[in-house]
């Protein structure tokens, strides 16, 4: 009798346990990154902007953060792990930033000054035993006049820059806080035959990537290289409204546009990112969303400013730039792509309203050239030197070759010089007098317009010539260095984005690219997907989106 | 034997010692930043100077080179700087990866090559040869990477029989032998195989047709050996050259395709070859071609002792 009691109520248990079971499914969303690897987990991602959208803002947070809530708004900064901050006004290199209160990291650990202090170490201070060579290429030139962090309190922390910068509270979007507290408990389990502490730091950092604490809405889980990262919701998230309900969320590397393709249509993957643009109607016709949305990005030709360019003539410069057929290039691109107005476009702090409209007038251009001693019997000759592809480059020679007939209609001959994509990188920064630019009057690298010293800075003043940054042309003058000092020391937000503005505005009116293009960063995703929005930025929040299993 | 084996072991040790010579020359002599995968574009030429420090790359090339020797024969082949992982760790699973699909490939190439080069050669001018030397060449014509994408879009887009992408389905790292695993296999190991058919197709078509024609044959048949006979007579005279085109091709298989792999995102050597490229990871791309280098020898080695072993003359030559 007993007997025969255990074993109904077993069979009821298990009954009920697999009833739970079936009932409960988890929600998993799984991505097919255009990435050949999983970009770094470890809180400082590889892998561009990519990685900081897959691994860095998924499970990391950092002091400041960007508002990816709004697909109409520019995207701007908000309070992240920090709440509010300041400038010294006694010394302006001197910041302090108030840190939120009651924020755990993944293992529990809590969130404080010395993590950030610890934080800021691991990439500026290769004294500190924690110090990640790895990661400090993401994070120095993101953040070039950070030097050092100092706890004041517990949840107060000040920051040094080595000169005057408001743009600092942008930076720190870019620096992730990692848990110290995790790091020392895997650096402690290194085995005891490593006892070279740059070797035990080092392999602390692999585990740690292997197994990451951060303090964001996901938690990173598994991680296969190459292959597969997983990560599930963090159900103590400090935001409620980014306290994800997707249980688990799979990043999966698949950098050829055609196996992207064919997972999402195998229903192998819900979202894919860059979709060739050939199969969009396809993808479409499945039923899947393609979300794009004008990002702060730049396709351009940035021009040379060295003895004898034709471009030195401002009249050149504006032909071109009211050459281009902008609309009709959009539609070659099947309707991805964002006409751009400037660096930044109307509708954003720093775009200033300039005068000299971006716009296609080819009377005007041809007025323009034909002024500055140029026909149809004598044509300017200028060479362009692109890449056939390349991070961000879109769709380099394609697009070359109609703005080059778009251009043949102004009275430009334009020759296109065409290297490898690492090559062309590596002559961005070695600038139009270099051998590699062999004799190029353009280059035409795309770049990301978030932070002020990417978007402008770099391009205009005179202290960024090659082979200190990318003034690639040696564009610049003492007006312009004026705007930027005036930028960097306006330390409150509306007065840095109004010198931000005039800025922009001289940069347009002078011209030194010809605007041609700005990417939409399509994606594709399956109808189960809810809750999406597509800011103008390059990010994009996970964290509230939705699955739905029963589309 | 023996003293066959040890002095064809022991001819392996400068082989490979001079392949790391060449694989490290090749990679350093190559244009690129070696830190360009972890470099800002617009890294300060203090940080650039500051991490060739670290990384070691402004020693001098030969102590560059011997420091990494040094840790290569105890097995640890430094870190990617790409990812900061253990570069055998890397390596290995990649090796394992492609072994399993190039191994599938093979065995399905080699059959099928095997059986339509054997029924052309045997059959010469008839419609079965042509018919099967056509198959032949259209296996080494074909792009591959083309024939892969033909595959996925009926298999995995329309039909939706088998999955389209990666090595396996989520939530095991590890390969099992089962249908969940074996379904990621069927796509790239078919592409794959049409590269050793084709081939093994030409050459033993070739092989047998010129043993049929051999004087011994003859001479078997004049003797009343019956068909069966002669068939194992062919088999055996041609089994060393095609043994030796077999393991030639399973060594070029196990370098992974480069293309075959990106399209199925299979995450093997030919893929792992390809990031180290397109990253400039010194350490990666130096660990790898090291490993398949050894993994060729090894391979080239082990056709040799098995060609003797069939073929005794080839041990006195």
């Amino acid at each position: 009798m007993r007997t025969r009691f255990w074993a109904t109520t077993a069979a009821a248990t298990m009954a009920a346990v697999l009833a739970s079971g079936s009932a409960w499914a988890e929600s998993v969303l799984t991505i097919g990154m255009t990435a050949a690897d999983i970009p770094r987990t470890s809180g400082q991602p590889d892998q561009g902007f990519e990685g900081n959208r897959f691994t860095g803002i998924p499970m990391y947070d950092a002091l400041t953060h960007w508002d990816l809530s709004s697909e109409t708004e520019a995207s701007v900064v908000i309070p992240g792990l920090a709440t509010e901050w300041s400038v010294n006004p006694d010394d302006t290199t001197k910041w302090t930033f108030k840190l939120r209160e009651g924020v755990t990291f993944h293992d529990g650990s809590p969130f404080n000054a010395e993590a950030v202090v610890w934080n800021v170490e691991k990439v500026l201070d290769d004294e500190a035993p924690h110090f990640a060579p790895d990661q400090v290429g993401a994070t120095a030139s993101r953040m070039p006049t950070l030097r050092s962090a100092r706890a004041i309190d517990e949840l107060t922390v000040e920051l040094t820059t080595s000169q005057p910068d408001a743009f600092l509270p942008l930076n720190m979007t870019m620096l992730f806080m990692a848990s110290p507290t995790h790091w020392q408990s895997l650096y402690d389990a290194v085995d005891a035959g490593v006892t070279d502490p740059t070797e035990r730091a080092a392999a602390a950092w692999t585990a740690f990537a292997a197994n990451p604490s951060g303090t964001g809405p996901f938690k990173g889980e598994t991680l296969v290289p190459r292959e597969r990262f997983e990560m599930v919701r963090n159900e103590n998230y400090w935001d409620p409204a980014r306290t994800p309900t997707i249980d688990r969320v799979v990043l999966v590397p698949l950098p050829d546009a055609n196996a992207r393709t064919a997972a999402l249509l195998s229903g192998q993957v819900d979202w894919i990112e860059a979709p060739a643009p050939d199969v969009i109607p396809r993808i479409e016709s499945q039923g899947n969303v393609i979300y794009a949305n004008p990002q702060p990005h730049v396709w351009p030709w940035q021009l040379s400013f060295v003895e004898d360019s034709p471009w030195l003539d401002k009249r050149v410069r504006h032909a071109a730039n009211l050459c281009v057929n902008r609309e009709e290039l959009r539609v070659l691109l099947g309707g991805y792509m964002g006409v751009p107005q400037g660096t930044v476009n109307e509708g954003h702090p720093w775009w200033g309203n300039p005068s000299f409209e971006i716009k296609y007038d080819p009377d005007a251009a041809r007025a323009l050239m034909e002024e500055a001693g140029f026909g149809p019997d004598n044509p300017l000759s200028v060479t362009v030197q692109t890449s056939a592809s390349g991070s961000g480059q879109m769709q380099p020679v394609t697009m070359n070759e109609y703005v080059q007939q778009n251009l043949a209609e102004c009275h430009f001959d334009v020759n296109l010089d065409v290297i490898e994509w690492n090559t062309l990188f590596n002559n961005w920064r070695a600038g139009a007098k270099s051998e590699g630019a062999r004799d190029a009057d353009a280059i035409n690298v795309s770049f990301a317009t978030m932070d002020p010293f990417f978007a402008m800075v770099r391009f205009v003043s005179t202290e960024t010539f090659p082979p200190v940054s990318n003034n690639w042309g040696f564009f610049g003058n003492d007006e312009f260095d004026a705007l930027i000092a005036e930028a960097r020391t306006s330390f409150d937000d509306a007065d840095r984005d109004a010198a931000l503005a005039r800025l922009h505005a001289r940069v347009v009116e002078e011209a030194p690219f010809v605007w041609i293009a700005n990417d939409v960063g399509p994606r594709a995703m399956s109808p189960r997907v809810g809750n999406v929005v597509q800011p103008k930025s390059w990010f994009i929040d996970i964290a509230p989106m939705t699955l739905d299993d029963d589309t | 034997m023996l003293t066959f084996l040890i002095r064809r072991v022991a001819y392996t040790i400068p082989i490979m010692l001079g392949v790391s010579l060449v694989c490290f020359a090749l990679v350093h002599i190559s244009p690129g930043d070696p830190l360009v995968s972890i470099l800002p574009p617009d890294a300060s030429v203090e940080l650039q100077q500051q991490l060739m420090a670290i990384y070691g790359f402004d020693r001098s090339y030969p102590e560059q080179f011997i420091r990494w020797l040094g840790r290569a024969v105890q097995g640890d082949l430094g870190n990617s700087i790409a990812t900061g992982r253990p570069v055998t760790a890397e390596v290995l699973n990649a090796v394992g990866n492609t072994l399993i699909l190039a191994v599938t490939a093979t065995i399905i190439g080699f059959t099928f090559g095997g059986l339509f080069g054997f029924v052309a050669g045997y059959f010469r001018d008839s419609w079965i040869d042509k018919l099967a030397s056509t198959i032949s060449v259209v296996g080494v014509s074909i792009p591959h990477y083309w024939l892969g994408m033909v595959l996925v879009i009926i298999f995995s887009v329309q039909l939706g029989w088998l999955p389209a992408t990666g090595a396996g389905p989520r939530g095991s790292s590890e390969w099992a032998f089962d249908w969940e695993h074996l379904q990621y296999l069927i796509l790239p190991a078919v592409t794959m195989s049409v590269i050793p058919m084709g081939i093994v197709a030409r050459t033993v078509r070739a092989l047998v047709a010129d043993i049929l024609q051999q004087e011994y044959v003859t001479g078997l048949r004049a003797k009343g050996l019956l068909d069966r006979g002669v068939l194992a007579h062919v088999i055996k005279n041609a089994a060393p050259t095609a043994l030796a085109v077999m393991g030639l091709q399973l060594g070029y298989l196990l370098g992974g395709s480069i293309l075959i792999e990106t399209v199925f995102s299979w995450p093997g050597t030919g893929f792992l070859l390809g990031q180290a490229i397109f990253q400039r990871d010194l350490p990666l791309l130096q660990g790898t071609i090291l490993v398949l280098a050894m993994f060729f020898v090894i391979l080239n080695l082990l056709v040799d002792v098995a060609q003797s072993a069939l073929d005794p003359r080839l041990q006195r030559s």
